[in-house]
């Protein structure tokens, strides 16, 4: 695909990288020239330079027969411009980094009216990202779709887990929750299975579910042997912010430090429900004076790199129970694990990542209407998600009518933002998302899925 | 240093001439010529190739050191085993003179050593020329186009061999940008044999005539050269395509895009076409009088300007018997040379253009001292590394140009003889002054002239650094 990249900073560079090595056709525009040749002359890629958003420079880029522009410099009103004037220009699809919270509130108007396909707020996806690795620690990965209405959750099954030998079709009974395991690696084998299947030990399993069911799941199987119920943040920045609102939103207690007053006091009208203490967190006193050593997660998100990989490494020697570390540069993560630090958090990475993924799912519907895609298992399994935009004969036939090809499994149907866990009695309607897991299919279309 | 990478790529670099040989040798085999010389040579790249390329490096990282260092071994290297064929069917008893031969081919500059080149059996003759095709829009874009380099680093490799003080790339990938380039270079090509056909000329001495003028070369399967075939449609079809090869190529790219407007606005082909103009009208009224009219001297001079102005080296007329004055133009046009990013030689119209520029703003800076002004190159400003650049590498062009002119004066020839010598050489035009001139060669020069020559012709074709990089003893120190 051709795809034009606006701003060649922290989020531009990586994904220029990441896109050059999936083998898109990248032009980068920034208006440094140093910055430019940084990544020209290491990357497979062409840029221009001179501001992204005038006319003659994304013409010069070749927006009128670009696939994608994302816009990813540092200001949020730039990234508006060049994509509108993108779109105008004949860009296919355009994504904006914006971070002010003001205009992500008009969001869904630029969706409509600026024909943005895709906004990302690099602070806000940390955020989620961090409020997913506290709501399940025990989890290995995890990837949502409808907005984060479904997550997709791999879990390997331990010893003496209360899972071993049940078929799968008394899970929903046993434990009363309405949670799908969509794939199972055994060994080096994956399987979509069937209701029959029974688990054995040592298995890995994709469970697709609400958030909140999968949650419930885990206390039934007793996984989530200590929920998180108290964590302590370091750094009052914007992600903390919206990390703070998530966790409330959780039940999570929350205790901010931040050494600005002007901006604790900010933070005590945004979060009222947070407790907020003005002091430096890199202070061994203050730390243990709030109970590092006994809060259920700590999240180190000070602007400094190094700082937060030192308070990080005391926190865990404390023995707080889930260390976070927002770190700006991913250089040296190998030291960083070894040092015990596992959950390493990089917004650049993260909002690159997410781009990353919607440019999959883009070349993915060339021709098709795949809204996201995730490869789970070791990319042997693909999960796609469909949104179904137009009437066609297998809607409304109950799912035990419909014909499906083997290897293939319907893990989620959502109708009007709300999750269903598909039977054999639910039916597929206009305007569902449907979430299909597969092994062995490339699929374009939701009918591919009839046998 | 990548040393294992560099090797890597040579020894691919070495195959792709291995299969390029398979052209000629299949001309010699149509001609009815003893090929053996081809498939000793054929096997000899091969198996060396085949060694050096065997396994590929898990460290695939240059950096642009190793960039210089690969483009300019890449062009010994190649040169060293195209000597070959001539050599071992002892159509060129001494090798020195082959490899002189081949450097002057791939260099595009078309000096020759040979006094009768009719001599020559044909699959010789096409090889000559072909190396002209080859090395004029250069083998690593050549092989950039064909061979998957997975790593994003190749751009060192691009900017090392394309000439010109700035390389872009034509569309993001470099390996798109390279088909382009060599489909533009091929389109063109075919085009010039359609129109040499129409005007008489057999197939293959069409098409050799047509890879000499594509690369800019200048070797010619004539004695004569186009002077043999003594037609105004040919010298006028010739003057038309040199002018076009010394163009550059991103233009015809613009153009085939359909951005008409931004390919005839660059400030270089203006220049370009400009100067052409003005030389040939300059030399036309100089030569009038020894010849029948103005039209046939405006066919002359014509042709020689754009045969030294675009280093291609093609004669029609012995220049050596017009005026001083035409003569110095035409030497001031081999140092001129063609557009960036084209096939020809020279310092590259760009180039003089921003040192005529900066000149006109050091003047303008010495009488209002406290002016502020920029460079600008098609309505951007140059930007200070571009101008550094460009003054390091006229600066030394310059140095190198003067050592070459000492080392070969030993030789005692006349001293046009020995400045046009070397002035050819580094400018890849091919024929020189005088006794090196348009009806001479370079047989009669010492080994060690030969020797400076060749070492000028690569300088010229590669832009003088990776050369330079690779007579350096600091470059193979470790730290």
């Amino acid at each position: 695909m051709k795809i034009i990249v606006v701003g060649d900073g922290k989020v531009g560079s990586t994904l220029v990288s990441q896109l050059a090595q999936e083998g898109h056709d990248v032009t980068v525009i920034d208006n440094n020239p140093n910055v430019l040749r940084r990544s020209t002359d290491t990357l497979d890629v062409m840029g221009v330079e001179g501001n992204g958003a005038s006319y003659e420079v994304q013409m010069e880029a070749g927006v009128n027969d670009a696939d994608l522009l994302i816009a990813a410099t540092n200001a949020d009103e730039l990234n508006i411009l060049a994509c509108m004037l993108a779109k105008k220009l004949g860009a296919k699809h355009t994504i904006a980094r914006v971070r002010n919270p003001e205009y992500t509130k008009q969001l869904q108007l630029m969706r409509e009216e600026l024909g943005l396909s895709m906004s990302i707020n690099p602070e806000y996806s940390a955020a989620v990202e961090i409020g997913r690795i506290i709501r399940f620690p025990s989890a290995i990965t995890m990837d949502s779709f409808a907005k984060g209405r479904v997550e997709l959750v791999e879990i390997k099954i331990g010893k003496g887990s209360p899972l071993i030998g049940k078929p799968l079709y008394t899970l929903g009974r046993t434990y009363n929750v309405k949670v799908l395991i969509c794939a199972v690696q055994r060994g080096s084998e994956v399987i979509i299975p069937s209701g029959h299947f029974v688990l054995e030990e040592g298995d890995k399993i994709n469970i697709t579910a609400d958030p909140k069911e999968i949650e419930q799941f885990f206390a039934a199987l007793g996984i989530l042997k200590q929920r998180i119920r108290t964590a302590i943040i370091a750094g009052g920045g914007r992600i903390t912010y919206y990390l703070a609102t998530i966790l409330l939103q959780m039940g999570v207690k929350v205790k901010i430090i931040e050494r600005d007053a002007a901006r604790c006091e900010q933070l005590c009208e945004l979060v009222p429900k947070a407790t907020i203490i003005c002091g430096d967190a890199t202070d061994e006193e203050l730390l243990l004076e709030e109970g590092i050593d006994g809060t259920d997660a700590f999240a180190a998100l000070i602007d400094n790199d190094e700082e937060n990989i030192i308070i990080s490494m005391y926190a865990t020697s404390m023995g707080a129970n889930k260390v976070i570390t927002k770190v700006n540069r991913l250089s040296f993560t190998g030291i960083m694990e070894r040092a015990g630090i596992d959950s390493v958090i990089s917004p650049k990475f993260i909002t690159a990542d997410l781009i990353v993924r919607y440019v999959r799912a883009m070349q993915n519907s060339l021709g098709n209407n795949a809204e996201t895609l995730h490869k789970i298992v070791d990319n042997k399994v693909e999960a796609v998600e469909f949104i179904v935009r137009e009437q066609a004969p297998y809607l409304g036939k109950s799912l035990k009518e419909l014909k499906l090809k083997p290897d293939l499994l319907l893990a989620s149907i959502i109708r009007k933002g709300r999750p269903i866990v598909p039977r054999g009695d639910d039916t597929i309607e206009l305007g569902d998302s449907v979430v299909v897991v597969t092994s062995t299919y490339a699929l374009k279309d939701l009918s591919d899925i009839l046998a | 240093m990548n040393i294992r990478m560099i090797c890597h790529t040579l020894g691919n670099i070495l195959r792709v001439e291995a299969a390029l040989m398979m052209l000629p040798t299949l001309v010699g085999i149509i001609y009815g010529d003893d090929v053996t010389a081809f498939y000793a040579t054929i096997g000899i790249l091969l198996v060396v190739g085949s060694a050096m390329s065997f396994r590929a490096p898990k460290n695939k990282n240059i950096y642009a050191k190793e960039g210089l260092l690969t483009v300019a071994l890449c062009w010994v290297l190649m040169s060293a085993f195209g000597a070959l064929p001539f050599f071992l069917s002892g159509a060129i008893p001494s090798y020195m003179d082959a490899f002189f031969e081949t450097v002057s081919g791939f260099t595009t500059t078309g000096s020759t050593i040979l006094v009768d080149i009719e001599a020559l059996p044909m699959g010789m003759l096409f090889w000559r020329s072909f190396t002209h095709w080859i090395g004029g829009m250069g083998v690593l874009v050549f092989v950039l186009a064909i061979i998957p380099m997975a790593e994003g680093r190749n751009m060192h490799l691009m900017r090392a061999e394309v000439p010109g003080p700035t390389v872009g790339k034509l569309v993001p990938k470099m390996k798109s940008t390279a088909k382009i380039l060599y489909g533009l270079y091929l389109g063109l090509t075919i085009i010039e044999v359609g129109f040499l056909m129409a005007g008489g000329m057999p197939f293959i001495e069409a098409l050799l005539a047509a890879f000499s003028t594509a690369g800019t070369g200048g070797f010619c399967i004539k004695n004569a050269s186009i002077a043999y075939y003594n037609s105004a449609y040919i010298d006028a079809v010739i003057t038309v395509f040199m002018i076009l090869f010394g163009i550059n190529f991103n233009l015809y790219y613009l153009i085939l895009i359909k951005r008409f407007k931004q390919a005839f606005k660059s400030e270089e082909l203006r220049w370009y076409l400009g100067i052409i103009l003005t030389a040939t009208v300059l030399i036309t009224l100089n030569i009038m009088h020894q010849y029948s009219g103005f039209m046939e001297a405006g066919r002359y001079a014509s042709f020689q300007v754009g045969s030294i102005i675009t280093t291609t080296g093609f004669i029609t007329a012995d220049y050596g018997q017009w005026p001083m004055f035409s003569q110095c133009i035409l030497l001031l046009l081999m140092v001129f040379g063609a557009c960036a990013g084209s096939t020809g030689g020279g310092i590259k119209t760009a180039r003089l253009i921003i040192l005529v520029k900066s000149m006109a703003r050091g003047i303008k800076q010495m009488t209002h001292p406290r002016t502020v002004s920029v460079v600008t190159l098609d309505g951007k400003t140059v930007d200070d590394e571009t101008m550094r650049g460009v003054n390091y590498f006229f600066t030394t062009y310059i140095a190198l140009f003067a050592l070459g002119v000492l080392l070969v004066s030993l030789d005692g020839m006349a001293f046009g003889d020995t400045f046009g010598s070397v002035l050819t050489c580094i400018n890849n035009v091919g024929p020189g002054m005088g006794s090196v001139g348009a009806v001479g060669n370079f047989a009669h020069l010492s080994v060690l002239s030969k020797g400076v020559l060749t070492f000028m012709m690569l300088v010229g074709r590669l832009e003088i650094f990776p050369m330079l990089m690779l007579v350096l003893p600091s470059m193979w120190r470790k730290q």
